[in-house]
């Protein structure tokens, strides 16, 4: 990606669950174009993380050349990585836009299973937040209203769409289950 | 749901108990997914009825198989696509939405663009915002420039949308247009420029920034975008840390330093330490550390709000402001004592990364007095850090170290407590290098750092530090007090270790026993038992160390042998002579001793290794010198003075290649000619070089040394000497004529004509500058020496030195015609600077001390002009650096 230097940039940003697997990551950087890249980086990350407590407030570290902010919520872990001469609290709102509006979006029941079970959304907020690297918004609600297409719908308020949303999306999966069991 | 929820305090190894249990549970939507059967599902996007959310799980499968990682062939990403392109009848607005994600991830060709393009272009006119957005977005990351024209007049007035969403869309993606389709972009500047004005923050931030993308290129159009923006009212946190940067920019471009002319826009960068906005205060306090030559007053306020930041909660905020103090401390120590206090509170933070980098910081401000405080709170620190922290603390130390030799007593035992802990190899190999750095930088430290790397040894499981050791107490050891008490350890390893350490142990002892004639008996003793070594290298050391230390194959010298080869050169004659056939032994005397690049880099290593001890004659001259001293025509003309880097006299690509090398001698100045022969199907003999004095009338010929034969494709040598009256700085040029015989070469036979013709070719001429006299002698200490010297003969003059480029191009003029070393690093300016002063050390012919302070200015017109300020023993040779630079 070929930006005016002083922009602030996105390296990655990653949703891993609690033993390191990737449940959605975006790399923006060149960096880590191969997918062995990618699953490399995301072990060594998971390792020099996973042993601290970022649950009460977002912590930071940096190794390699990169700053990595990073919050766990529930079973998930969080990161957003910049470079090493990145303004750390630039990176910091991005974390926060990321997993607030994800955790807006899910009602706060952030866990891996909801997660899954809601995994457009999340692609959607990554979509939202971050542009191939630019920072595109910030703030979680605005991100999660845009997720949700509040206001494409006849103006439908975002709580009730995300009701009908999950209600049908729970029917739909139920519906699955008895299909799969029946197979059996 | 709710049995599966977890607390979200509880620590994620609490987990791992009842994942049995959980696994059961655990249902994953995604569960034995797999690609084929999705693409199969992706058939129902083709269904006359549309399902949306049943088309929405699919497509979230597809993200889920790229997202882990899974790729798509060409022809299954264009068949998705096709597919995913009929999903544009339904009127569902969050299908809608998962079809522009898609359709971004699963780019396909450009030929297959334009199937969907229409359908994105009714988008961009749609009357939701959110439509218009994610479809300018998803064009604008798939278009080529054609089509980028086509609807270049929707997304021009997108730019000033009133929609945050719509406008923020189509400035980020104008971003990464920027390189390919940076003329369309440019025509929006006024678009652009009003949407600076937004009342939504992000828009203004997208707009600042592109609008500075655009004028990067030019500092006056920067400057003016800063000026404009820092009056008015930047709303948004975010264009304000960019205008932060914007200004940090300008600073460093500009000349002013913050002593007697203020900077422009320092007022700001301080007013922005005051904003609302964390991100923008430390983006402000991170611009006025990183302010070139930034002054203890100027860094005052910024280091204050960073001190704040120490003690907050966040340990985002505590690192950023830990590692730009960390920063500061290393050019300004003294700025940042004032938060040693919060500093040490960090030691303890439960983020290792912060508690490092305020140890480190510590380290660096800390006063003599506090050291032994400190490394005690280390060390109870160190056993539970990783080894990247540990490496970074014991390189803290060792800067210390170096910073207060009088506390190596404490440092190195530090540095051997942390020696004996568990490590890496890494993590060993810094702390065994910052003990060897330290034993050649302290003397006092060497005998306690031998003793300390000793007892490592004993117990160490790294071959490479073993050796690496190993080596240093065969050339540190025999030279201290007591040399005998190393011999036990380097014994023990004879004995208990791998074979590469026993070869290295057996060179150590061997270098013992050649350097101490007391203890050799003892050596021998020890070597004579390696004899029956299973290894072949050490058995063959120790036989050929144990016939050295007899007196045998080269004596007790041998074992020792000091190479005055560049080793490159050695190898490369080596190789020429197996090429050749290798008749006739091989002759040390023909490898060159000149290395060709870059010698004077380790000529200097060398001097601040070994300090003042080593001779200067010896240390700049040794390569070039090397040839004229080893001929006995030239014995008489006393010690050589100064060699000059040897000058090309011919062409590339003529038959011969000439260089020429001065040697300077006290009534002498013998000219090297350096002769090879380019062409092959001719012989050149009898060479020599006729010098024309007529232009340089101090000089008289006194002798010639003609070349036999010039060589092919290796170098030989002729040489003229000149006279010229003692002392005397005689000058001039003068004109060089090649002077040989040329016999061809038969090429059906190879043999060479018996006749020959004589023949002579004009070489280029050489001037005879006043830097020849002088030579480059760097002082340690510069302002100590000027001291030294006093004002007796001090001279100083004005000089004006025209139009320059850079102040750089000016000081590398004047140090290449003086020919004297640079001081203190002073030869580099810093960029776009303004005014800059150069140090310079060096010695004239007669063995003359003298100094030079050369001040230099640039004006806006590139003009520059330069004083020059010289010491020196006498008044004359104060006389003789001004005359130079006159007659220049």
């Amino acid at each position: 990606m070929d930006v005016d230097p002083t922009v602030p940039v996105v390296k990655s940003m990653l949703l891993l669950d609690s033993e390191g697997k990737r449940i959605a990551v975006k790399y923006y950087a060149p960096e880590w174009a191969t997918v062995t890249a990618q699953a490399n980086y995301e072990r060594s990350v998971f390792s020099k993380t996973s042993r601290t407590n970022a649950r009460l407030e977002a912590e930071i570290t940096t190794f390699s050349d990169v700053i990595v902010v990073y919050k766990f919520l529930g079973d998930l872990m969080f990161y957003v990585t910049g470079s090493q001469d990145e303004n750390e609290l630039i990176l910091y709102q991005v974390l926060q836009g990321f997993y607030e509006s994800i955790s807006l979006l899910l009602r706060g029941a952030v866990e891996k299973k909801t997660v899954l079970e809601n995994l457009d959304l999340v692609l959607l907020a990554m979509d939202e937040t971050v542009d191939g690297g630019l920072i595109l918004e910030t703030d979680p609600s605005t991100i999660a209203s845009r997720v949700a297409m509040r206001g494409a719908d006849a103006d439908v308020p975002l709580a009730e769409q995300l009701r009908n949303q999950t209600f049908s999306k729970a029917l739909a999966t139920a519906k699955e289950q008895i299909a799969r069991s029946l197979l059996k | 749901m709710a049995a599966t929820a977890q607390d979200p305090s509880a620590p994620l190894r609490a987990e791992k108990k009842d994942e049995d249990r959980d696994e059961d549970m655990e249902y994953s939507p995604f569960y034995g997914i797999e690609k084929g059967a999705v693409l199969q599902e992706a058939r129902i996007f083709n269904d006359p009825h549309i399902d949306p959310r049943r088309c929405q799980q699919v497509i979230t499968k597809l993200l889920y198989l790229l997202c882990q990682g899974e790729t798509f062939t060409k022809k299954e990403a264009s068949e998705v696509f096709f597919s995913v392109t009929k999903l544009y009848q339904s009127k569902d607005a969050n299908l809608r939405r998962m079809v522009y994600l898609v359709i971004k991830d699963v780019c396909p060709g450009s030929d297959e663009v334009i199937i969907i393009t229409s359908s994105l272009m009714k988008d961009m006119n749609s009357k939701t915002d959110l439509y218009r957005s994610n479809a300018i977005r998803v064009l604008c990351s798939i278009i080529d420039s054609q089509l980028l024209g086509q609807i270049e007049r929707y997304l021009k007035q997108a730019v000033v949308d009133k929609s945050a969403v719509v406008a923020s869309a189509v400035l980020v993606s104008a971003m990464h247009l920027l390189g390919s389709n940076s003329e369309i972009v440019r025509r929006w500047t006024n678009e652009i420029q009003e949407a600076i004005q937004s009342k939504h923050a992000m828009v203004q931030f997208h707009a600042v920034a592109l609008l500075h993308a655009l004028r990067a290129n030019d500092r006056l159009a920067v400057s003016k975008l800063v000026s404009s923006l820092t009056r008015g009212a930047v709303r948004s946190p975010l264009a304000q840390c960019l205008l932060v940067r914007y200004v940090a920019q300008v600073i460093a471009e500009s000349a002013a330093t913050g002593g007697i002319e203020a900077r422009p826009f320092y007022s700001f960068l301080e007013s922005c330490l005051r904003h609302k906005a964390e991100m923008v205060i430390f983006e402000a306090a991170r611009a006025v550390c990183a302010m070139r030559d930034v002054s203890t007053r100027e860094l005052a306020p910024a280091v204050t709000v960073l001190q704040l930041f120490l003690s907050s909660s966040k340990p985002v905020l505590r690192f950023a402001a830990v590692r730009t103090l960390n920063k500061v401390a290393m050019t300004h120590p003294l700025a940042v004592t004032n938060c040693n206090i919060d500093m040490e509170s960090l030691i303890s933070d439960q983020n290792r990364s912060i508690a490092t980098l305020a140890i480190t910081t510590l380290l660096k401000t800390g006063s003599e007095s506090s050291v032994e405080r400190l490394l005690k709170q280390i060390g109870s620190f160190m056993s539970d850090i990783a080894d990247e922290f540990k490496i970074v603390v014991v390189e803290a130390i060792r800067a210390l170290c170096l910073k207060f030799p009088q506390k190596y007593r404490a440092l190195m035992n530090f540095l051997s407590n942390v020696l004996r802990e568990d490590g890496g190899f890494e993590y060993k190999r810094a702390i065994v290098d910052s003990i060897l750095i330290l034993i050649r930088e302290i003397p006092d430290a060497k005998e306690s750092g031998l003793s300390h790397l000793c007892e490592f040894i004993e117990d160490c499981e790294f071959t490479y530090l073993s050796t690496q050791i190993l080596h240093l107490l065969g050339r540190e050891g025999p030279r201290t007090k007591e040399p005998a008490r190393y011999i036990r350890y380097i014994y023990n390893r004879i004995i208990l270790e791998n074979a590469t350490v026993r070869a290295a142990a057996v060179a150590s002892l061997a270098r013992f026993g050649a350097l101490v004639a007391e203890l050799r008996p003892r050596i021998l003793v020890l070597l004579s038992r390696a004899l029956y070594d299973n290894d072949d290298e050490v058995r063959d050391r120790a036989t050929l160390y144990l016939a050295e230390l007899g007196g045998k194959a080269g004596g007790v010298e041998a074992v020792d042998v000091q190479w005055d080869l560049p080793a490159r050169n050695l190898e490369k004659s080596l190789r020429s002579y197996l090429e050749n056939g290798g008749e006739g032994p091989f002759s040390l005397a023909a490898v060159p001793r000149a290395l060709p690049p870059a010698p004077k880099k380790e000529q200097k290593k060398a001097q601040s290794a070994f300090g003042a001890a080593l001779k200067p004659e010896v240390a700049a001259n040794g390569d070039l010198g090397a040839v004229v001293q080893s001929m006995p025509q030239f014995k008489g003309l006393g010690p050589l003075f100064k060699s000059s880097e040897p000058a090309k006299l011919t062409e590339e690509e003529t038959e011969y290649s000439i260089a020429v090398v001065k040697h300077v001698f006290a009534r002498h100045l013998l000219l090297q000619f350096n002769c090879t022969n380019t062409v092959e199907e001719q012989v050149l003999e009898d060479v020599s070089v006729t010098v024309d004095l007529a232009q340089a009338e101090e000089f008289e010929e006194e002798a010639v040394v003609p070349l036999e034969r010039m060589p092919h494709g290796a170098v030989g040598h002729t040489f003229t000497l000149l006279r010229r009256p003692e002392g005397s700085m005689a000058l001039g040029k003068l004109v060089n004529i090649l002077r040989f015989k040329v016999k061809e070469i038969d090429p059906s036979t190879g043999e060479t004509e018996e006749e020959g013709y004589e023949d002579e070719y004009t070489l280029e001429d050489l001037n005879v500058a006043p830097g020849d006299y002088i030579r480059a002698a760097p002082v340690p200490n510069f302002r100590a020496a000027w001291e030294a010297l006093g004002e007796e003969a001090e001279l100083g003059d004005d000089y004006g030195l025209g139009e320059r480029e850079n102040l750089q191009e000016a000081v590398e003029a004047v140090v290449g015609i003086l020919g004297m070393a640079p001081c203190d690093g002073t030869d580099a300016v810093p960029p776009n600077a303004r005014s800059h002063t150069v140090l310079l050390a060096g010695t004239l012919i007669g063995d003359a001390q003298a100094l030079v302070r050369l001040s230099f200015g640039i004006d806006a017109a590139r003009s520059v002009a330069m004083k020059l300020v010289v010491r020196s023993d006498s008044p004359d040779v104060s006389q003789a650096i001004h005359q130079i630079i006159q007659d220049a």
